[in-house]
């Protein structure tokens, strides 16, 4: 939190000269926000604990579905998972253990749930990583361009196609795809068994398993960014100052990418955050059609038991997730647009 | 920079063929749709999991392939005392574990010790040895097991035998070390781990000096899928070679495929319709909101008149199952229980309506029926509502029951609440079903008193709460009785008195769907013989058996015929993903140029 914090000191110093209220203004601004997003976070937990709670079934009937079980054996089970001690107790394990970093163990897999999140992390974050900043690029650049020319046969069609796609579901493109290319890319997971040791061809071999998940998730996120861009392009387009540009001889091109568009991109940059912070929770499903290795994943697995631990622990990194975006999009929003300052 | 990256990408991927390209040598790749916990043979209880020790290591003994009967593993032979209390197991000569170490009594005898001394050890089946009084290894050809009672399941303990010399040193069976190879690696199986990726893939080779012979490929892999219908979109396109779990539809589709044989076989696992007849906890205590109609034996009896266990294969299994009778399932020959004429109930609507007749539960003005105090004979049936089967079959179950006068009304809910809604006893009718073991001991037991759950709701592993003195002597005579015929008599004479006083219904075993690539793979030696399953096993035979149809044309078939194409594809939906940014980068630089 600390680092969080001192990052978050520079931008706003650096603002404070054009604040007119003086500097106290912004630190409470931002000490505001801060407990806001703290408050989330507490609600977060408790809710996390309690909510799943309410779920019906016995985890311990649960794991051993199907298997050769005697009552001696289920309650030695209930002893290990902890599942025997009364609600409250539970609570404050959970609370206890998650303020030292410890998420408690998954009661299917018999692990630490830090642990499984945190080997989860990385493959999620490359795949809807690379998916965003690929879908970010493809989106602003078709909205600015649907936005420019307007009406025009170009933004329609691109305006239908990015509204279908987004309406696609995500898991039902996976297979289609999956189909689609005869098995030109791996369909599952993010090693081939048979690749040779080496760190470029292991690393190839992951670029190769990347293409079909991350094309899939691209192609449904890009939509959004095309829309947002090229609705706030089309609202600036009217406004005087472009018309000044304009009047003094700047070619169209320039007074698009120098006047319209940096103005314009404002609402797509809170756009940004706040999907960074949602978008592990929308791989759920492409990660389970390509059974790539992450959280979405994990989630997924979570939800099949349903495996209490794993499946809090999963909850509040995702809602964490959007919680600190949010928080960076409010505070970065102020940084950006001067006009959130002074209103 | 991002840009960069891409395309960087974009330079890089047409080496992949060269690094990703099939290995020569002959692989087998099963396609696994269910997760692996853990590698440690003490701790994996996911069934993917207990696959892996099942490969990795022998067990004692265990269900041969021809008819799933007790057959020689790490013991040779075993003799039981006149008491049946003391087991001696006489242990086969000339095994190896991996590193060259002699397979000894000394290895069972501290399997079975830490599962009793450690509760960690007992994380996966423990069931199997909580009768155990002692474990001894007086020598290392020989291993005395005594137990507190009789227990008929001693000669097929599903339980891999683990190489003391590596696992005595391990104090915390917990320990993520435990899944390493160094641990792992030492087996004695037909199949030895080598490397694993978690949540992705486990590798075998090929164990040279496994004791039955070494197996025909060289390689097994095994693949986790999440997803079903992308596993059989890799069996099509030649991805993976076996595949399992199919639904029917999988299946059918599957049948018409080029190089692609599907096997159907019986399965272990019965679907059952179960009712409650009033039922108590293992104290005596009524539990529950059951309807009380359901307690009376005619009104039960009608029902089982009026379910047509034979349209339910048909209609909702596609015809993929067997309809039921007992609780043993089909595979199971010896124990399952085929109904005499006069014991079995047939499909009779007009028999049923005559029952119900009879009892004086007469018809309202509404078609339904209505019992002597005024209350009308409707009943909740409680269904997963994820699961087709669960869904068609209350349609029939509603339709027929509808026809007899009885209102149903469908409550299809998760999972969950389905195995809360049972256990305490909050149904009316449910459906239900249980995977059973070769041992017919487990099936019986789902239905004994014991088996009820405690005063707290809790530790019941009962189908039906069944709790009937004449059933509870058969079930304990079945355990103490070792002559197969004389022992089949009684589990079967068990299953006649379950059925009659209509607890349940069982109406069908599902078959197990399987398909494999016949361009690839010859034959697998399948459980039982001739028609059963390959990967579905109680044992390792469908992998162990595997043999490889033609080397040359298995070798030559998908290494790089399409590799050409896919980089170019590959290459050119790159660069449509990147497009965007490379250009968005370029044309920022030549506008600052041109300002």
């Amino acid at each position: 939190m600390t680092e969080a914090l001192s990052s978050l000191d520079q931008p706003s110093a650096l603002v404070d000269p054009d604040e007119r209220r003086g500097g106290t203004g912004t630190t409470r601004f931002v000490l505001t926000k801060i407990g806001e997003a703290l408050a989330s976070l507490v609600l977060v937990v408790v809710l996390g604990f309690f909510l799943f709670r309410m779920l019906p079934g016995d985890p311990v009937r649960t794991m051993v579905r199907d298997r050769p079980t005697d009552a001696k054996m289920m309650a030695e089970l209930r002893e290990q998972m902890g599942v025997d001690k009364p609600l409250l107790v539970q609570f404050w394990d959970y609370i206890t253990g998650l303020l030292t970093g410890d998420m408690g163990q998954s009661y299917i897999l018999r692990q630490p749930v830090a642990g499984l999140i945190g080997e989860r992390l990385w493959p999620t974050i490359l795949l809807v990583g690379s998916a965003t900043v690929l879908a970010i690029l493809l989106g602003l650049w078709l909205g600015i361009r649907a936005a420019w020319r307007r009406d025009s046969t170009f933004d329609r069609a691109q305006t239908g196609i990015a509204l279908t796609l987004w309406s696609v579901p995500q898991f039902w493109l996976g297979l289609i795809l999956l189909v689609a290319t005869n098995g030109l890319f791996p369909s599952r997971g993010m090693h081939s068994p048979d690749v040779e040791p080496g760190f470029f061809s292991e690393g190839l071999d992951v670029l190769h398993h990347l293409v079909l998940p991350c094309l899939t998730l691209l192609v449904v996120f890009y939509a959004q960014y095309m829309l947002v861009m090229r609705s706030s392009l089309i609202g600036e387009m009217n406004s005087d100052y472009l018309t000044t540009a304009r009047a003094k001889g700047l070619r169209d091109e320039l007074v698009r990418r120098k006047h319209a568009v940096p103005n314009a991109l404002l609402p797509t940059v809170t756009l940004i955050f706040i999907q960074f912070g949602m978008v592990v929770s929308g791989a759920v499903s492409v990660e389970a059609v390509f059974s790539w290795p992450g959280l979405g994943q994990l989630l997924y697995t979570s939800l099949q038991g349903p495996d209490l631990p794993l499946l809090q622990g999963v909850f509040v990194v995702l809602a964490g997730a959007v919680v600190v975006m949010n928080l960076f999009a409010e505070l970065l929003y102020r940084v950006l647009d001067p006009r959130v300052r002074t209103a | 920079m991002v840009a960069v990256l891409a395309a960087s990408a974009v330079a890089t991927v047409p080496f992949v063929p060269a690094a990703a390209a099939q290995q020569q040598g002959k692989v087998l790749r099963v396609a696994l749709t269910t997760g692996i916990d853990h590698l440690n043979p003490f701790t994996a209880q996911l069934s993917a999991a207990t696959q892996v020790g099942r490969f990795n290591y022998e067990f004692l003994t265990l269900p041969s392939a021809e008819d799933t009967q007790p057959t020689g593993g790490v013991a040779e032979s075993w003799k039981t005392s006149d008491d049946k209390l003391t087991w001696t197991f006489t242990i086969r000569q000339g095994m190896k574990w991996s590193d060259g170490k002699p397979v000894t009594a000394q290895d069972p005898a501290y399997t079975f010790q830490r599962m009793l001394d450690d509760e960690n050890a007992r994380t996966a089946n423990g069931s199997y040895v909580s009768n155990f009084a002692s474990v001894s290894a007086p020598d290392d050809k020989t291993l005395v097991i005594k137990t507190k009672a009789p227990q008929s399941s001693m000669t097929s303990l599903d339980v891999p035998i683990v190489p003391k010399h590596i696992w005595e040193p391990i104090k915390d069976l917990n320990a993520p070390s435990t899944d390493e190879m160094a641990v792992v690696g030492v087996g004695s199986g037909p199949y030895l781990l080598t490397e694993y990726k978690k949540n992705e893939f486990v590798k075998f080779k090929a164990n040279k000096d496994y004791w039955r012979g070494a197996p025909k490929v060289d390689e097994l892999q095994l693949l986790q899928f999440k997803d079903a219908e992308a596993a059989v979109n890799a069996l099509k396109q030649g991805e993976v070679d076996v595949i399992n779990r199919l639904t029917p539809t999988q299946f059918d589709a599957l049948k018409s495929e080029k190089n692609i044989t599907t096997n159907k076989a019986p399965g272990r696992r019965y679907n059952e319709l179960i009712i409650n007849f009033g039922v108590k906890n293992v104290v005596d205590q009524p539990i529950g909101d059951g309807n009380p109609i359901l307690k009376d034996l005619r009104v039960r009896k009608a029902i089982a008149q009026a379910i047509d266990t034979e349209s339910i294969v048909q209609k909702v299994m596609n015809g993929y199952g067997q309809p039921g009778t007992g609780v043993v399932p089909a595979i199971y020959k010896s124990y399952t229980w085929t109904p005499s004429d006069a014991e079995k109930t047939k499909f009779d609507i007009a028999a049923a309506n005559a029952t119900l007749d009879q009892a004086g539960y007469a018809k309202g003005p509404d078609g339904i029926r209505v019992a002597p105090g005024g209350a009308k004979l409707e009943f909740r049936l409680v269904g997963h509502s994820n699961r087709p089967f669960d869904q068609r079959t209350a349609q029939f179950v509603g339709g027929w029951l509808k026809d007899i006068g009885i209102g149903v009304k469908q409550e299809l809910v998760s999972d969950d609440e389905v195995d809360d809604r049972t256990t305490a006893g909050n149904y009316d009718l449910a459906i239900s079903g249980y995977g059973t073991s070769p041992d017919p001991d487990y099936a019986l037991s789902l239905n004994t008193c014991a088996g009820r759950p405690n005063a707290q709701g809790n530790g019941g592993s009962s189908a039906t709460f069944f709790c009937d003195p004449r059933y509870e002597e058969l079930y304990k005579k079945q355990l103490t009785e070792f002559d197969p015929a004389k022992r089949a008599e009684i589990v079967k004479q068990a299953q006649a008195v379950l059925a009659g006083e209509y607890v349940d219904v069982v109406l069908d075993y599902d078959n197990v769907l399987e398909a494999y690539r016949s361009d690839k793979f010859a034959s697998f030696t399948k459980q039982p013989q001739p028609d059963g399953a390959i990967l579905e096993q109680s044992g390792y035979w469908g992998v162990y058996g595997a043999t490889p149809a033609d080397a040359a044309a298995a070798g030559s078939e998908d290494g790089g015929s399409n590799t050409g194409l896919w980089i170019g594809i590959g290459a050119v939906v790159l660069v449509v993903l990147v497009g965007g940014g490379v250009l968005l980068g370029r044309r920022g630089k030549s506008a600052d140029d041109r300002e």
